[in-house]
């Protein structure tokens, strides 16, 4: 078997793959929700390891791929100006708006910072009363209470120049979402382990009864997602649909409280646009009118930006699980890390990046892979 | 950025607001905010997502993601140089020296 023995404890995943291949008797398509997931999933080949019947379809989990354009077009603008400071995680640096990035804005003489945490860019505001300071604040559940925080504290602290450019997605509309679009074949889950770590499992019963589909939460090594599927497989063959959690070291069942509590004082739930995907009814959050005061949007007056997405980049299809990468005409050819469409193909968690690394070549070995990856990363 | 990545606890300073510790991710030590997790002690595992801590892990759990993050250079992606990333994505060849806003905290 390819790249097993790459597992940190192959005999345990031969042990499991053996398992879910006994047990799965007809064809079953489950979606990892999450990018990270995703790119285990490729890095180790699991989808290519797994018995035939069982097919793993993407999903939508990368708050990098789905921060909509004109969001991203909303950001290069704040940080052209002068006397702002704009904060961002790393990732944000490559991500395509409709005619630059972040990377450019800062070669353009832009003051673009990379912080590691929304503390980061706090501590920036207070050490520069002087300037605007905005911090990108995008991510899923799992970056909520950070963000949360970051602006609380502000008030706490009085500070009048700090705000956050809001793009917060939530997991739960997005699976709803999937499910009810026509072309979904999606019957079970593997639900993103950290989500769960911050808001624990209340809002999956009720998804996981209306869609009648099991709803497996699910850690990012690779044993784990092999532990998630052997759950769900099983279920689906007892036509069960429950949600269960394969992740419990990390995920209780009532998530972490403390953060939440946060989350709920800071944020209201609102409708969001997904990039490639479109509107989905409460699917976000923004600042509750409290915090309204800290909406860079708001404040530096860039809510009236729209722009329309490049036609030729099928992300959207990609983020629900339509296509793969591979299909999507531009891969590997017009678009690439390097001279990318979508956000997609520039996030570390983005499928078409993914593909790009680990599936370019036909029949990818691990040497194969490691040229692939010296080549985009030639200095490591 | 979305992953999560666990660390140990190194030391805890109380009168931080929020509360914050130093959190050791197999040799690269960093600030994190541990409000979340507020009775966490020195010496504990906890997985850590931009800046803060989300929930307690066991050490055998703790020590096994680590080593698995970093074979897979999971852990560059996370605290290597964004900017010299972003270069390298985009081919140029040159990068200016930026100060590392987290380490200046
Ligand atoms: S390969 Fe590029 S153009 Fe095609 S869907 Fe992915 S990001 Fe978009």
């Amino acid at each position: 078997m390819k790249y097993i023995d790459e597992f940190n404890d192959p005999e345990l995943a031969r042990r499991l793959l053996d398992e879910i291949g006994a047990t799965a008797t007809r064809p079953w398509a489950l979606m990892e929700v999450c990018g990270g997931q995703t790119h285990s999933i490729i890095r180790h080949g699991i989808d290519q390891l797994l018995p035939e019947q069982v097919e793993l379809i993407h999903g939508p989990g990368c708050p990098v791929c789905v921060t909509p354009l004109d969001v991203i077009d909303q950001a290069l603008e704040i940080a052209s100006r002068p006397g702002v400071i704009f904060c961002s995680f790393g990732d944000m640096l490559r991500v395509p708006g409709t005619d630059r990035d972040l990377f450019r804005v800062k070669g353009e003489g832009g003051d673009v910072r990379v912080v590691y945490s929304p503390l980061d860019a706090l501590e920036l505001a207070r050490r520069n009363p002087d300037r605007e300071v905005v911090f990108f604040a995008i991510g899923f559940e799992t970056t909520a209470p950070a963000n949360a925080m970051a602006v609380h504290q502000a008030r706490r602290l009085g500070l009048t120049n700090f705000s956050l450019l809001v793009s917060h997605v939530r997991v739960p509309p997005a699976i709803e979402a999937i499910m009810t679009a026509p072309s979904c074949r999606v019957q079970g889950f593997l639900a993103a382990g950290h989500v769960c770590s911050v808001m624990g499992t209340a809002e999956y019963p009720e998804l996981a009864e209306r869609f009648r589909v099991p709803l497996v939460v699910t850690g990012f090594e690779p044993l784990d997602i092999l532990e998630g599927i052997r759950r769900a497989v099983r279920q689906l063959e007892r036509g069960e649909h429950r949600v269960e959690n394969a992740y419990a070291r990390a995920v209780r069942e009532d998530g972490n409280p403390a953060a939440v509590r946060m989350i709920e004082e800071v944020f209201e739930v609102t409708d969001r646009n997904w990039r490639g995907i479109g509107p989905i009814p409460l699917s976000g959050w923004r600042l509750t009118e409290a915090f309204r005061a800290y909406d860079a949007e708001h404040r530096f007056d860039v809510a009236d930006i729209r722009t329309e997405e490049p036609a030729e980049c099928r992300a959207g299809e990609v983020l629900q699980g339509l296509i793969k990468p591979t299909e999507c005409a531009a891969f590997g050819t017009t678009c690439t890390p390097r001279t990318p469409l979508g956000a997609t193909m520039v996030s570390s968690e983005g499928a078409c990046a993914a593909y790009y690394l680990y599936r370019r070549m036909n029949g990818p070995t691990p040497q194969a892979t490691h040229a692939v990856r010296e080549e985009m990363n030639p200095v490591a | 950025m979305c992953l999560a990545v666990p660390g140990k606890v190194v030391s805890i300073d109380d009168s931080a607001d929020p509360l914050t510790g130093l959190i050791d991710f197999g040799g690269v030590q960093k600030q994190a905010c541990l409000e979340y997790v507020s009775d966490v002690r020195v010496g504990e595992y906890v997985i850590v997502h931009v800046g803060f801590a989300l929930q307690r892990l066991d050490e055998e759990s703790a020590l096994a993601s680590l080593k698995l993050f970093e074979e897979l250079g999971l852990l560059e992606e996370e605290f290597g140089d964004a900017w010299q990333q972003a270069a390298r994505d985009a081919g140029a060849a040159a990068v200016t020296e930026e100060p590392r806003e987290s380490e200046a905290r």
